[in-house]
């Protein structure tokens, strides 16, 4: 390399120790690649790193930079300290959608990485925490010409700002037994609709969605995203009672009592005298516990669907939210059922984007507005499954209260008819 | 000059199926059950009697092209070719061979990959990006995660507690990390310092106002200069406002610390799901190494590890027990710090005769 390498006697520590070091990895870039353009970038990158160890800050300013025809999907950065890590003082990264599920083929791994060395730092995470590709340091002039490339072959940016942000699921029905919905469908059909909205910011905040195949909700969902979609069954779980009485067999029963028939939140499990289960299913709230323990004898019932949660997000501003119960159950079979969900998602975006305020997350403005507000806003008729607990206040007008029952009345009729 | 007029093709998110194992597409949605063989292996067999094999590694998480490089040489040479990445930043090789899964396995740890971060393991930290790159941070989340990850290497590689542990790690208050069963995350302390110079030309006023959660920042004119000040008084230093306007400096050497939270969990399984709680502040910002956090990390999960029953997740652990009892074990202060003043406060506090003694 042509320029004296940056002394960082501080990251070197970071090369101790058995865990795999990103500080070796930016090294090797700095003095093993044979592109002068990346050892001089990772050289500067990690000069301007090892101050801001010494002063315990950090040097990055953002900006407007985008691709031609998007104003989203690269976070821009620019250095505050140009002056003494030039090389680097351009350092953005474009958020990439990846493959729903997060699959790749070595070969798509290759190639993705033969790109980014054309043009960026040869820096690269799978992923970043909304879900995206972060391929993290490159010039404002070749964030277009990296795009365009990759854009080719099939991959288009994600999110960054007030929009539609690049969204999540879990392995799911490809590899895991309690996958009750497909994950995947459910993910492109609604990211893909929103495709505009990904690449143009014109709403209050962001919006995510995240895709959970069963209750474990191995996406953080329910926590980190406002629009979560759980996999769920409403008939009774399935049960193969020799598989459970061989683990009884093996375990003892002790142990299938201490770990798993009390630990059943809404005690709807029993262990019978010969070593079999009996299910409350009317009680048991689809929690997974028994099912993670013994995944070769419990498993989930035919009749699945989603669970619809609304509104989670982390801390700015009003604090942590977790979503809301919005649809107890919903059937994802056929295509129209597909197209109701999109719909849904559709109006709740519209909503949100005409009442929400600047910079107000989509569970921020239920808080502000009320639960019911937004029901009304969004059609969808109040149900139990939707509170932890009723109202304890009484401070509140009920004067249309008879009303308000003659619809309940009403919609059971209906849905009595209906099945 | 920027090529400029080329539209580009808005194809959004890929379709995974076409780079899955195809065992896996053969078997989508018709899986029976799966087995842990060993500590980063999953064995998941389908209704027709198929079996698929996933072995599990943690890196670095950010990846220079070599390394990238590296790990698909090994899913060339000793696996089948198709890979995957967890919410953590794993990656995962899937065979449908089982008798891949010990040479591939080698050949990882070879090359100082990690194999391990399955079932009632602590799993990789998940975090966000810190000084290498964003724009706010208090610490560097890659550094804190270096640091931990090799003092707890044994923990991810082997299954020694009673239930998975999520750890996160946060470089400023909004928590990009999200919650975990135990959570790393910047603590400021003091208000931010404002250069009152650059306000009026680098913020928009009126929104960095709407920024703040406690209605603390009211424009003014000082030195002359429209700018904004800050009621010290009514400040809770979350540094809300230094993302929409950089010249109120929240940062500092000193007074941005760390905190640690527990007790987060995402699942459904047994309880709902539970946001986590402080536990620990005032952590020095010690950067290369970070040893203060580290300890205490170390000290939770080795009381965890000694107290919880199999199956409980921290937060169960702890509901169990009580908060008494988590910090008399684990030895940390309990504080008014630890007393919720926010929105719904009330709902935090003990509103019974329930008390263990």
């Amino acid at each position: 390399m042509a320029k004296k390498a940056h002394v960082t006697p501080m990251l070197d520590e970071l090369e101790n120790g058995p865990w795999p070091s990103f500080i070796s990895g930016i090294k090797r870039l700095r003095d093993e690649h044979q592109d002068d353009r990346i050892n001089g970038m990772a050289n500067s990158l990690l000069g301007q790193l090892e101050h801001s160890y010494e002063t315990r800050k950090g040097y990055w300013k953002g900006g407007t930079v985008s691709v031609y025809g998007y104003g989203s999907g690269i976070i821009p950065r620019f250095s505050e300290v140009a002056h003494a890590f030039e090389e680097s003082k351009e350092f953005h990264t474009l958020r990439v959608q990846p493959p729903a599920g997060n699959y790749y083929t070595t070969d798509m791994l290759r190639q993705l990485g033969d790109s980014w060395e054309k043009y960026g730092s040869g820096l690269v995470t799978f992923h970043g925490q909304t879900g995206n590709i972060m391929f993290i340091g490159t010039s404002t002039e070749n964030t277009q010409h990296f795009f365009n490339e990759i854009n080719e072959y099939g991959f288009d940016l994600g999110g960054a700002g007030p929009c539609v942000r690049t969204g999540m699921s879990c392995v799911g029905a490809a590899r895991c037994e309690q996958s009750c919905v497909d994950e995947m469908k459910v993910h492109r059909t609604l990211l893909n609709n929103f495709t505009d909205d990904v690449h143009r910011p014109a709403l209050p905040y962001k919006f995510k969605f995240k895709v959970s195949g069963c209750g474990n909700d191995c996406m953080n969902s329910i926590e980190r995203s406002d629009f979560a979609i759980i996999g769920t069954w409403r008939d009774d779980m399935k049960v193969d009672q020799q598989a459970f009485k061989e683990y009884v067999g093996k375990k003892g029963r002790q142990h299938t009592i201490d770990n798993i028939i009390t630990r059943c939140p809404t005690n709807a499990l029993s262990l019978n005298d010969d070593d079999s289960l009996s299910v409350d299913n009317r009680n048991c709230v689809r929690c997974m516990h028994c099912l993670n323990v013994v995944p070769k004898a419990l498993s989930p019932g035919d009749d699945k669907g989603v669970t619809i949660l609304m509104g989670g997000k982390r801390t700015l501003k009003i604090g942590d939210l977790m979503g809301t119960v919005i649809v107890p159950f919903m059937k994802l079979e056929d295509e129209a059922d597909y197209e109701t969900l999109t719909e849904l998602a559709e109006e709740v975006i519209d909503y949100w984007a005409e009442n929400g305020l600047e910079h107000e997350r989509c569970g921020e403005m239920v808080e502000r507005i009320g639960l019911v507000n937004f029901l009304e806003g969004i059609g969808v008729e109040v149900d139990p499954n939707m509170i932890a607990e009723t109202r304890t206040s009484s401070y509140v007008r009920m004067d249309d209260w008879d009303i308000e029952a003659k619809k309940w009345f009403d919609r059971k009729a209906e849905q009595k008819q209906a099945s | 000059m920027i090529q400029g007029q080329r539209t580009p093709i808005e194809s959004g998110c890929p379709d995974g199926f076409q780079y899955m194992h195809p065992t896996m597409r053969k078997n989508y949605g018709n899986w029976a059950y799966h087995e842990d063989p060993r500590p980063g292996v999953l064995k998941h067999t389908a209704h027709g009697g198929e079996a698929i094999y996933t072995v599990r590694a943690g890196t670095q998480r950010i990846l220079d092209v070599f390394t990238l490089r590296k790990l698909c040489d090994i899913g060339d040479q000793y696996a089948e070719g198709y890979v995957r990445f967890t919410i953590r930043s794993n990656i995962e090789y899937m065979v449908a061979d089982g008798s891949k899964v010990e040479p591939l396995i080698a050949a990882l740890e070879k090359e100082g990959f990690v194999v391990g971060g399955t079932k009632n393991s602590v799993a990789m930290i998940s975090h966000t990006q810190g000084w290498l790159h964003c724009d706010i941070p208090g610490t560097d989340a890659s550094g804190v995660v270096k640091s931990m990850m090799d003092e707890l290497i044994e923990e991810f590689k082997n299954w020694n507690m009673p239930n998975r542990v999520h750890i996160t790690t946060s470089c400023c208050q909004i928590n990009c990390g999200g919650q975990g069963d135990i959570a790393i995350n910047v603590q400021h302390t003091k208000p931010p310092k404002i250069n009152h110079d650059l306000v009026a030309n680098i913020c928009e006023r009126p929104s960095v106002v709407a920024r703040c959660p406690v209605a603390a920042i009211r424009p003014a004119l000082v030195n002359g200069k429209p700018s904004l000040e800050v009621d010290e008084k009514k400040c809770i230093c979350c540094g809300a406002c230094y993302p929409p306007c950089t010249p109120m400096q929240i940062n500092d050497p000193e007074h941005t610390k760390l905190a640690i939270w527990v007790g987060g969990n995402h699942s459904n399984a047994r309880g709902k799901p539970t946001f986590q709680k402080l536990v620990a502040a005032g952590i020095p910002n010690n950067a290369p190494r970070w040893p203060e956090a580290t300890a205490i990390v170390k000290k939770i999960l080795q009381t965890y590890k000694d107290n919880a029953r199999d199956w409980e997740r921290l937060s169960d652990w702890i509901e169990r027990i009580g908060w008494p009892q988590f910090f008399e074990l684990t030895e940390l202060p309990f504080t008014k710090f630890h007393v919720d003043n926010w929105r719904g406060a009330r709902h935090s506090l003990n509103a019974s005769t329930h008390i263990r003694f």
